[in-house]
Protein backbone atom coordinates (compact mmCIF):
# COMPACT_ATOMS: atom_id res chain seq x y z
CA UNK A 1 0.00 0.00 0.00
CA UNK A 2 1.58 3.15 -0.98
CA UNK A 3 0.23 6.13 1.60
CA UNK A 4 -1.79 3.90 4.59
CA UNK A 5 -3.86 6.08 6.67
CA UNK A 6 -3.49 3.31 9.23
CA UNK A 7 -0.15 0.58 10.04
CA UNK A 8 -1.18 -2.11 12.99
CA UNK A 9 1.56 -4.66 13.22
CA UNK A 10 1.56 -7.53 15.28
CA UNK A 11 -0.79 -6.16 18.10
CA UNK A 12 -1.33 -7.31 21.16
CA UNK A 13 -3.25 -6.80 24.29
CA UNK A 14 -4.87 -8.79 27.39
CA UNK A 15 -6.98 -8.10 30.53
CA UNK A 16 -5.43 -9.56 33.27
CA UNK A 17 -5.11 -13.12 31.58
CA UNK A 18 -7.29 -12.86 29.08
CA UNK A 19 -5.69 -12.43 25.69
CA UNK A 20 -7.91 -9.87 23.61
CA UNK A 21 -5.44 -9.43 20.90
CA UNK A 22 -2.96 -11.86 19.40
CA UNK A 23 -0.84 -9.98 17.17
CA UNK A 24 -3.03 -8.18 15.18
CA UNK A 25 -2.05 -6.84 11.53
CA UNK A 26 -3.24 -4.52 8.58
CA UNK A 27 -3.26 -1.27 7.18
CA UNK A 28 -5.96 0.72 6.09
CA UNK A 29 -5.62 3.02 2.28
CA UNK A 30 -6.09 6.66 2.80
CA UNK A 31 -9.51 7.93 1.54
CA UNK A 32 -11.09 4.49 1.80
CA UNK A 33 -13.64 2.98 3.76
CA UNK A 34 -12.46 -0.59 6.59
CA UNK A 35 -14.38 -2.53 7.96
CA UNK A 36 -13.36 -4.65 11.25
CA UNK A 37 -15.71 -7.04 10.95
CA UNK A 38 -16.05 -9.82 13.81
CA UNK A 39 -18.94 -11.19 16.55
CA UNK A 40 -18.97 -9.65 20.05
CA UNK A 41 -16.13 -10.02 22.08
CA UNK A 42 -13.76 -10.73 19.31
CA UNK A 43 -11.12 -7.31 20.00
CA UNK A 44 -12.80 -5.00 17.60
CA UNK A 45 -13.42 -2.37 20.73
CA UNK A 46 -10.04 -2.82 21.96
CA UNK A 47 -8.44 -2.03 18.41
CA UNK A 48 -10.78 1.16 18.05
CA UNK A 49 -8.93 1.75 21.76
CA UNK A 50 -5.62 1.85 21.47
CA UNK A 51 -5.75 3.25 17.90
CA UNK A 52 -7.81 6.42 19.01
CA UNK A 53 -5.06 6.51 22.12
CA UNK A 54 -7.45 5.37 25.02
CA UNK A 55 -5.79 2.22 25.70
CA UNK A 56 -2.01 1.25 25.30
CA UNK A 57 -0.95 -1.96 23.70
CA UNK A 58 1.10 -5.04 25.21
CA UNK A 59 3.45 -4.82 22.42
CA UNK A 60 3.22 -4.93 18.61
CA UNK A 61 2.80 -1.31 16.89
CA UNK A 62 0.07 0.57 15.78
CA UNK A 63 0.69 3.96 13.80
CA UNK A 64 -2.01 6.58 12.38
CA UNK A 65 -0.81 9.10 9.52
CA UNK A 66 2.63 7.38 10.31
CA UNK A 67 2.41 9.29 14.53
CA UNK A 68 3.21 6.25 16.78
CA UNK A 69 -0.35 6.30 19.10
CA UNK A 70 1.84 5.11 21.74
CA UNK A 71 4.85 7.71 21.64
CA UNK A 72 2.88 10.87 19.64
CA UNK A 73 -0.21 10.56 20.79
CA UNK A 74 -0.95 14.54 20.33
CA UNK A 75 -0.52 14.01 16.49
CA UNK A 76 -2.59 10.74 16.50
CA UNK A 77 -5.70 12.65 18.34
CA UNK A 78 -5.41 15.90 15.94
CA UNK A 79 -5.71 13.35 12.89
CA UNK A 80 -8.53 11.49 14.45
CA UNK A 81 -12.21 11.48 15.63
CA UNK A 82 -13.69 8.50 17.71
CA UNK A 83 -17.50 7.78 17.76
CA UNK A 84 -17.89 5.15 20.25
CA UNK A 85 -20.36 2.28 20.54
CA UNK A 86 -22.97 4.39 22.33
CA UNK A 87 -23.72 7.71 20.87
CA UNK A 88 -21.53 9.61 23.16
CA UNK A 89 -23.71 13.22 23.19
CA UNK A 90 -24.66 15.05 26.07
CA UNK A 91 -27.86 14.31 26.68
CA UNK A 92 -28.53 17.72 29.13
CA UNK A 93 -27.49 20.14 25.80
CA UNK A 94 -29.42 20.41 22.79
CA UNK A 95 -27.92 19.16 19.52
CA UNK A 96 -26.60 22.94 18.82
CA UNK A 97 -25.39 22.96 22.14
CA UNK A 98 -23.52 19.06 21.83
CA UNK A 99 -22.07 20.84 18.28
CA UNK A 100 -20.55 24.13 19.55
CA UNK A 101 -19.03 22.52 22.43
CA UNK A 102 -17.26 20.09 20.09
CA UNK A 103 -16.11 22.83 17.90
CA UNK A 104 -14.79 24.93 21.02
CA UNK A 105 -12.87 22.23 21.90
CA UNK A 106 -11.30 21.83 18.60
CA UNK A 107 -10.63 25.63 18.99
CA UNK A 108 -12.02 26.57 15.99
CA UNK A 109 -12.56 30.23 15.11
CA UNK A 110 -16.40 30.32 14.63
CA UNK A 111 -18.24 27.54 16.56
CA UNK A 112 -21.85 28.50 16.06
CA UNK A 113 -21.41 29.04 12.49
CA UNK A 114 -20.01 25.15 12.23
CA UNK A 115 -22.96 23.75 13.91
CA UNK A 116 -25.04 25.87 11.82
CA UNK A 117 -23.91 23.86 8.76
CA UNK A 118 -23.69 20.19 10.35
CA UNK A 119 -27.14 20.37 11.71
CA UNK A 120 -28.41 21.54 8.59
CA UNK A 121 -26.26 18.60 6.66
CA UNK A 122 -27.21 16.23 9.04
CA UNK A 123 -31.20 16.97 8.86
CA UNK A 124 -31.07 18.39 13.05
CA UNK A 125 -31.96 21.75 12.11
CA UNK A 126 -35.71 21.43 12.88
CA UNK A 127 -34.52 19.65 16.17
CA UNK A 128 -31.53 21.91 16.58
CA UNK A 129 -32.44 23.36 19.73
CA UNK A 130 -34.18 20.51 21.70
CA UNK A 131 -32.08 18.44 24.58
CA UNK A 132 -30.80 15.50 22.88
CA UNK A 133 -32.28 13.49 24.93
CA UNK A 134 -35.07 13.44 23.61
CA UNK A 135 -33.61 12.87 20.20
CA UNK A 136 -34.36 8.99 18.57
CA UNK A 137 -31.61 6.65 18.13
CA UNK A 138 -30.99 7.14 13.91
CA UNK A 139 -30.99 11.20 15.29
CA UNK A 140 -28.79 10.47 18.42
CA UNK A 141 -26.42 8.81 16.06
CA UNK A 142 -26.39 11.31 13.23
CA UNK A 143 -25.70 13.96 16.11
CA UNK A 144 -22.87 11.63 17.16
CA UNK A 145 -21.21 11.36 14.17
CA UNK A 146 -21.72 15.24 13.14
CA UNK A 147 -20.24 15.95 16.24
CA UNK A 148 -17.14 13.70 15.38
CA UNK A 149 -16.56 15.88 11.89
CA UNK A 150 -15.88 19.01 13.61
CA UNK A 151 -12.38 20.01 12.96
CA UNK A 152 -12.26 17.89 9.68
CA UNK A 153 -10.18 15.07 10.71
CA UNK A 154 -8.98 13.14 8.39
CA UNK A 155 -9.50 9.39 9.83
CA UNK A 156 -12.56 8.75 11.74
CA UNK A 157 -13.30 5.90 13.68
CA UNK A 158 -17.25 4.39 14.22
CA UNK A 159 -17.33 1.56 16.74
CA UNK A 160 -20.48 -0.08 15.53
CA UNK A 161 -22.27 2.49 14.41
CA UNK A 162 -25.68 1.11 13.57
CA UNK A 163 -25.89 -1.59 16.51
CA UNK A 164 -29.53 -0.80 18.11
CA UNK A 165 -30.54 1.37 15.20
CA UNK A 166 -34.00 0.51 12.97
CA UNK A 167 -33.65 -0.04 9.23
CA UNK A 168 -34.43 3.00 8.46
CA UNK A 169 -31.89 4.65 10.44
CA UNK A 170 -29.14 2.66 9.86
CA UNK A 171 -29.61 3.35 6.01
CA UNK A 172 -29.42 7.19 6.70
CA UNK A 173 -25.80 6.41 8.71
CA UNK A 174 -24.58 4.37 5.66
CA UNK A 175 -25.90 7.02 3.37
CA UNK A 176 -23.44 9.62 5.55
CA UNK A 177 -20.59 6.80 5.44
CA UNK A 178 -20.33 6.88 1.89
CA UNK A 179 -20.62 10.85 2.04
CA UNK A 180 -17.87 11.15 4.29
CA UNK A 181 -15.51 8.76 2.00
CA UNK A 182 -16.19 10.72 -1.08
CA UNK A 183 -15.01 13.84 0.70
CA UNK A 184 -11.44 11.64 1.10
CA UNK A 185 -11.91 10.53 4.84
CA UNK A 186 -11.14 7.48 5.64
CA UNK A 187 -13.16 5.55 7.79
CA UNK A 188 -12.32 3.28 9.92
CA UNK A 189 -15.60 1.28 10.76
CA UNK A 190 -16.49 -1.94 13.06
CA UNK A 191 -19.65 -4.22 12.53
CA UNK A 192 -20.84 -7.51 13.26
CA UNK A 193 -23.35 -7.11 10.70
CA UNK A 194 -22.02 -8.83 7.15
CA UNK A 195 -24.62 -6.96 5.39
CA UNK A 196 -23.10 -3.49 6.17
CA UNK A 197 -19.03 -4.51 5.34
CA UNK A 198 -20.50 -5.79 2.30
CA UNK A 199 -22.78 -2.61 1.53
CA UNK A 200 -19.68 0.12 2.72
CA UNK A 201 -16.13 -1.24 2.77
CA UNK A 202 -13.77 -0.97 0.03
CA UNK A 203 -11.56 -3.31 2.47
CA UNK A 204 -12.61 -5.68 5.07
CA UNK A 205 -10.52 -7.68 7.60
CA UNK A 206 -12.86 -10.30 9.73
CA UNK A 207 -11.15 -10.57 13.60
CA UNK A 208 -11.56 -13.94 15.16
CA UNK A 209 -9.90 -15.01 18.14
CA UNK A 210 -8.01 -11.93 18.69
CA UNK A 211 -6.17 -12.19 15.01
CA UNK A 212 -6.94 -10.60 11.75
CA UNK A 213 -7.89 -14.49 9.92
CA UNK A 214 -8.79 -12.63 6.58
CA UNK A 215 -8.83 -9.70 4.54
CA UNK A 216 -9.16 -7.83 1.24
CA UNK A 217 -11.47 -6.80 -0.83
CA UNK A 218 -15.04 -8.03 -1.00
CA UNK A 219 -13.92 -9.57 -4.66
CA UNK A 220 -10.68 -10.71 -3.10
CA UNK A 221 -12.96 -12.43 -0.05
CA UNK A 222 -15.43 -14.45 -2.67
CA UNK A 223 -12.42 -15.45 -4.17
CA UNK A 224 -11.56 -17.49 -1.35
CA UNK A 225 -14.71 -19.77 -1.70
CA UNK A 226 -14.86 -21.78 -4.28
CA UNK A 227 -17.32 -20.59 -6.63
CA UNK A 228 -20.81 -21.13 -6.17
CA UNK A 229 -22.99 -23.50 -7.91
CA UNK A 230 -25.47 -21.65 -10.18
CA UNK A 231 -29.24 -22.03 -9.16
CA UNK A 232 -32.14 -20.46 -10.71
CA UNK A 233 -34.66 -19.26 -7.89
CA UNK A 234 -37.22 -17.48 -7.50
CA UNK A 235 -36.27 -13.89 -6.23
CA UNK A 236 -38.06 -13.36 -3.05
CA UNK A 237 -38.17 -10.01 -1.36
CA UNK A 238 -36.69 -9.76 2.37
CA UNK A 239 -38.32 -8.73 4.77
CA UNK A 240 -35.93 -5.77 5.06
CA UNK A 241 -36.85 -4.45 1.32
CA UNK A 242 -40.92 -5.25 2.13
CA UNK A 243 -40.64 -3.12 5.41
CA UNK A 244 -38.75 -0.35 3.69
CA UNK A 245 -40.87 -0.21 0.63
CA UNK A 246 -43.50 0.07 2.85
CA UNK A 247 -42.48 2.64 4.92
CA UNK A 248 -41.46 4.86 1.75
CA UNK A 249 -44.91 4.47 0.52
CA UNK A 250 -46.29 5.98 3.52
CA UNK A 251 -44.00 8.62 3.46
CA UNK A 252 -44.58 9.27 -0.30
CA UNK A 253 -48.81 9.51 0.50
CA UNK A 254 -48.19 11.71 3.12
CA UNK A 255 -45.68 14.37 1.57
CA UNK B 1 0.77 22.75 30.33
CA UNK B 2 -1.34 22.99 27.74
CA UNK B 3 -1.78 25.82 25.61
CA UNK B 4 -5.75 25.27 25.64
CA UNK B 5 -5.79 24.51 29.14
CA UNK B 6 -7.52 27.60 29.99
CA UNK B 7 -10.07 27.74 27.31
CA UNK B 8 -11.01 24.01 27.82
CA UNK B 9 -11.05 24.10 31.32
CA UNK B 10 -13.81 26.97 30.48
CA UNK B 11 -15.86 24.38 28.17
CA UNK B 12 -15.83 22.42 30.43
CA UNK B 13 -16.87 23.90 33.07
CA UNK B 14 -19.59 25.93 31.35
CA UNK B 15 -20.88 22.63 30.38
CA UNK B 16 -21.11 21.01 33.84
CA UNK B 17 -22.97 24.52 35.08
CA UNK B 18 -25.49 24.02 32.72
CA UNK B 19 -26.36 20.31 33.52
CA UNK B 20 -26.99 21.84 37.39
CA UNK B 21 -28.85 24.80 36.17
CA UNK B 22 -30.69 22.39 34.32
CA UNK B 23 -31.28 19.99 36.93
CA UNK B 24 -34.72 21.09 38.49
CA UNK B 25 -33.63 18.04 41.36
CA UNK B 26 -29.89 19.51 41.72
CA UNK B 27 -31.06 22.89 42.25
CA UNK B 28 -34.27 21.69 44.95
CA UNK B 29 -31.75 19.29 47.18
CA UNK B 30 -28.78 21.85 47.15
CA UNK B 31 -30.42 25.64 48.19
CA UNK B 32 -34.40 24.78 48.79
CA UNK B 33 -33.35 21.14 51.40
CA UNK B 34 -31.00 23.21 53.60
CA UNK B 35 -32.99 26.21 53.34
CA UNK B 36 -35.73 24.10 54.49
CA UNK B 37 -34.09 22.53 57.13
CA UNK B 38 -32.79 25.96 58.73
CA UNK B 39 -36.62 26.81 58.84
CA UNK B 40 -37.59 24.16 60.53
CA UNK B 41 -34.59 23.81 63.19
CA UNK B 42 -35.29 27.31 64.25
CA UNK B 43 -38.71 27.94 63.78
CA UNK B 44 -39.74 24.33 65.15
CA UNK B 45 -37.58 22.28 66.92
CA UNK B 46 -35.05 25.14 67.76
CA UNK B 47 -37.19 26.28 70.66
CA UNK B 48 -36.36 23.32 72.65
CA UNK B 49 -32.90 23.16 71.74
CA UNK B 50 -31.06 24.62 74.25
CA UNK B 51 -27.54 25.98 73.10
CA UNK B 52 -26.39 27.87 75.87
CA UNK B 53 -25.90 30.83 72.84
CA UNK B 54 -28.71 33.59 72.48
CA UNK B 55 -28.82 33.24 67.93
CA UNK B 56 -29.90 29.81 67.18
CA UNK B 57 -29.49 30.66 63.90
CA UNK B 58 -25.84 31.83 64.12
CA UNK B 59 -25.46 28.06 65.86
CA UNK B 60 -26.83 26.34 63.11
CA UNK B 61 -25.68 28.02 60.34
CA UNK B 62 -21.99 25.97 60.07
CA UNK B 63 -23.57 22.60 59.82
CA UNK B 64 -26.46 23.69 57.30
CA UNK B 65 -23.73 25.03 54.69
CA UNK B 66 -22.02 21.32 55.17
CA UNK B 67 -25.05 19.51 54.69
CA UNK B 68 -25.47 21.64 51.50
CA UNK B 69 -21.92 21.05 50.36
CA UNK B 70 -22.73 17.07 50.97
CA UNK B 71 -25.86 17.07 49.03
CA UNK B 72 -24.08 19.43 46.63
CA UNK B 73 -21.08 17.00 45.86
CA UNK B 74 -23.29 13.89 45.36
CA UNK B 75 -24.26 15.20 42.21
CA UNK B 76 -20.81 15.95 41.04
CA UNK B 77 -20.33 11.75 41.67
CA UNK B 78 -23.52 11.98 39.60
CA UNK B 79 -22.28 13.61 36.71
CA UNK B 80 -19.08 11.86 36.74
CA UNK B 81 -21.06 8.43 36.66
CA UNK B 82 -22.83 9.77 33.41
CA UNK B 83 -19.83 11.02 31.43
CA UNK B 84 -17.71 7.78 32.66
CA UNK B 85 -20.36 5.51 31.68
CA UNK B 86 -21.83 6.83 28.43
CA UNK B 87 -18.58 7.34 26.81
CA UNK B 88 -18.58 10.94 27.08
CA UNK B 89 -14.58 10.43 28.61
CA UNK B 90 -13.80 8.38 25.40
CA UNK B 91 -15.03 11.24 23.45
CA UNK B 92 -12.82 14.09 25.30
CA UNK B 93 -9.90 11.66 25.58
CA UNK B 94 -9.55 10.76 21.73
CA UNK B 95 -9.51 14.80 21.07
CA UNK B 96 -6.73 16.64 20.70
CA UNK B 97 -7.60 18.93 24.18
CA UNK B 98 -5.89 19.64 27.81
CA UNK B 99 -6.68 16.12 28.78
CA UNK B 100 -6.59 17.13 32.61
CA UNK B 101 -9.78 19.13 32.53
CA UNK B 102 -12.37 16.73 31.70
CA UNK B 103 -11.58 15.32 35.35
CA UNK B 104 -10.66 18.98 36.47
CA UNK B 105 -13.64 20.47 35.09
CA UNK B 106 -15.83 18.82 37.51
CA UNK B 107 -13.41 19.54 40.53
CA UNK B 108 -13.98 23.14 39.22
CA UNK B 109 -17.55 23.05 38.69
CA UNK B 110 -17.89 21.19 42.35
CA UNK B 111 -16.24 24.16 43.78
CA UNK B 112 -18.25 27.01 41.99
CA UNK B 113 -21.79 25.68 42.05
CA UNK B 114 -20.94 24.94 46.17
CA UNK B 115 -20.00 28.35 46.78
CA UNK B 116 -23.05 29.49 45.03
CA UNK B 117 -25.26 27.41 47.53
CA UNK B 118 -23.38 28.46 50.16
CA UNK B 119 -24.00 31.67 49.19
CA UNK B 120 -27.49 31.79 48.61
CA UNK B 121 -28.29 30.31 52.15
CA UNK B 122 -26.11 32.47 53.52
CA UNK B 123 -28.52 35.43 51.90
CA UNK B 124 -31.14 33.52 53.14
CA UNK B 125 -29.90 33.28 56.76
CA UNK B 126 -29.16 36.89 57.09
CA UNK B 127 -32.91 37.10 56.39
CA UNK B 128 -33.92 35.33 59.61
CA UNK B 129 -31.21 36.73 61.73
CA UNK B 130 -28.28 35.50 60.93
CA UNK B 131 -25.50 37.94 62.37
CA UNK B 132 -22.10 37.63 62.48
CA UNK B 133 -19.68 39.71 63.91
CA UNK B 134 -16.39 38.42 61.75
CA UNK B 135 -14.49 40.37 59.91
CA UNK B 136 -13.01 40.50 56.29
CA UNK B 137 -10.20 38.42 57.73
CA UNK B 138 -12.40 35.76 59.75
CA UNK B 139 -14.50 36.08 56.85
CA UNK B 140 -11.87 34.42 54.24
CA UNK B 141 -11.13 32.23 56.67
CA UNK B 142 -14.28 30.98 56.67
CA UNK B 143 -14.72 30.47 52.95
CA UNK B 144 -11.11 28.86 52.60
CA UNK B 145 -12.27 26.33 55.29
CA UNK B 146 -15.45 25.30 53.61
CA UNK B 147 -13.62 25.04 50.03
CA UNK B 148 -11.21 22.74 51.78
CA UNK B 149 -14.22 20.85 53.11
CA UNK B 150 -15.51 21.05 49.40
CA UNK B 151 -12.90 20.06 47.81
CA UNK B 152 -12.37 17.23 50.55
CA UNK B 153 -15.81 15.69 49.49
CA UNK B 154 -15.60 16.48 45.99
CA UNK B 155 -12.55 14.03 45.98
CA UNK B 156 -14.67 11.14 48.26
CA UNK B 157 -17.25 11.81 45.36
CA UNK B 158 -15.06 11.24 42.64
CA UNK B 159 -14.33 8.06 43.79
CA UNK B 160 -17.54 6.95 44.01
CA UNK B 161 -18.32 8.58 40.85
CA UNK B 162 -15.81 6.30 39.01
CA UNK B 163 -15.76 3.04 40.34
CA UNK B 164 -19.62 2.71 40.84
CA UNK B 165 -21.08 0.48 38.60
CA UNK B 166 -24.73 1.70 38.93
CA UNK B 167 -26.61 4.96 39.61
CA UNK B 168 -28.01 3.31 42.67
CA UNK B 169 -24.68 2.64 43.85
CA UNK B 170 -23.91 6.39 43.03
CA UNK B 171 -26.46 8.13 44.61
CA UNK B 172 -26.16 5.42 48.16
CA UNK B 173 -22.70 6.79 49.04
CA UNK B 174 -24.33 9.95 49.78
CA UNK B 175 -26.49 9.79 52.28
CA UNK B 176 -23.59 8.71 55.48
CA UNK B 177 -21.96 12.29 54.66
CA UNK B 178 -25.38 14.34 54.80
CA UNK B 179 -26.15 12.49 57.79
CA UNK B 180 -22.71 13.50 59.58
CA UNK B 181 -23.64 16.53 60.24
CA UNK B 182 -26.87 15.53 62.55
CA UNK B 183 -24.00 13.71 64.58
CA UNK B 184 -21.85 16.55 65.50
CA UNK B 185 -22.02 19.61 67.51
CA UNK B 186 -23.67 20.90 64.33
CA UNK B 187 -27.49 21.07 65.52
CA UNK B 188 -27.14 20.48 69.27
CA UNK B 189 -24.26 20.76 71.79
CA UNK B 190 -22.55 17.01 71.96
CA UNK B 191 -22.74 17.33 75.99
CA UNK B 192 -26.33 16.32 75.41
CA UNK B 193 -25.73 12.86 73.27
CA UNK B 194 -24.99 9.60 75.32
CA UNK B 195 -21.43 9.11 75.77
CA UNK B 196 -21.13 6.38 72.78
CA UNK B 197 -21.96 8.98 70.41
CA UNK B 198 -20.99 11.98 72.24
CA UNK B 199 -17.36 10.14 71.72
CA UNK B 200 -17.66 9.96 67.74
CA UNK B 201 -19.82 13.45 67.71
CA UNK B 202 -16.83 14.58 69.40
CA UNK B 203 -14.13 13.12 67.47
CA UNK B 204 -15.47 13.11 63.56
CA UNK B 205 -14.33 15.85 61.21
CA UNK B 206 -17.92 17.65 61.20
CA UNK B 207 -17.53 18.65 64.74
CA UNK B 208 -14.27 20.23 64.42
CA UNK B 209 -15.00 21.81 61.14
CA UNK B 210 -18.39 23.51 62.36
CA UNK B 211 -16.52 24.68 65.72
CA UNK B 212 -14.05 25.88 63.61
CA UNK B 213 -16.32 28.14 61.31
CA UNK B 214 -18.69 29.00 64.39
CA UNK B 215 -15.74 30.60 66.18
CA UNK B 216 -14.39 32.30 63.53
CA UNK B 217 -18.14 33.99 62.65
CA UNK B 218 -18.64 34.75 66.23
CA UNK B 219 -15.49 36.55 66.78
CA UNK B 220 -14.25 33.79 69.42
CA UNK B 221 -10.81 32.39 69.68
CA UNK B 222 -10.52 29.32 67.66
CA UNK B 223 -8.35 27.68 69.63
CA UNK B 224 -7.00 23.88 68.27
CA UNK B 225 -10.14 23.37 66.74
CA UNK B 226 -8.90 24.64 63.53
CA UNK B 227 -5.96 23.02 62.82
CA UNK B 228 -7.56 19.64 63.29
CA UNK B 229 -10.10 20.83 60.93
CA UNK B 230 -7.50 21.74 58.46
CA UNK B 231 -5.95 18.73 59.03
CA UNK B 232 -8.61 16.68 58.41
CA UNK B 233 -9.59 18.34 55.37
CA UNK B 234 -6.23 18.12 54.02
CA UNK B 235 -5.69 14.30 55.00
CA UNK B 236 -8.94 13.63 53.53
CA UNK B 237 -8.09 15.43 50.20
CA UNK B 238 -4.95 13.68 50.11
CA UNK B 239 -6.05 9.77 50.63
CA UNK B 240 -9.15 10.74 48.41
CA UNK B 241 -7.23 11.95 45.74
CA UNK B 242 -5.04 9.27 45.13
CA UNK B 243 -8.32 6.43 45.11
CA UNK B 244 -9.81 8.73 42.67
CA UNK B 245 -6.88 9.02 40.34
CA UNK B 246 -6.62 5.35 40.87
CA UNK B 247 -10.24 4.47 39.73
CA UNK B 248 -10.07 7.30 37.03
CA UNK B 249 -6.73 5.91 35.48
CA UNK B 250 -8.22 2.43 35.72
CA UNK B 251 -11.01 3.39 33.58
CA UNK B 252 -8.62 5.15 30.46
Amino acid sequence: MQNPSIQVKGLQKSYKKLQVLKGVDFEVEKGSIFALLGSNGAGKTTIVRILSTLFKPDSGTASINSFDVVSDPENVRQSISLTGQFAAVDEVLTGRENLIMMAKLRHLKQPRQVADELLERFGLADAADRRASTYSGGMRRRLDIAMSLIGKPQIIFLDEPTTGLDPEARIEVWKVVKELADSGTTVFLTTQYLEEAEQLADQIAILHEGRVIASGTLQELKKLFPPAKVEYVEKQPSLEEIFLTIINKKEEKLG
Amino acid sequence: MNKHFFSDMGVMVGRSMRHISRSMDTIITVTITPIALLLLFVYVFGGAIQTGTGNYVNYLMPGILLIAIASGISYTAYRLFLDKSKGIFERFHSMPIARSTVLWGHVLTSLVSNALSVVIIILVALIMGFRSSAGVLSWLAVAGIIALFTLALTWIAAIAGLSAKSVDGVSAFSYPLIFLPFISSAFVPTESMPSAVRAFAENQPVTSIVESIRALLSNQPVGNEIWIALAWCIGIIIVAYFFAMRAYKARV
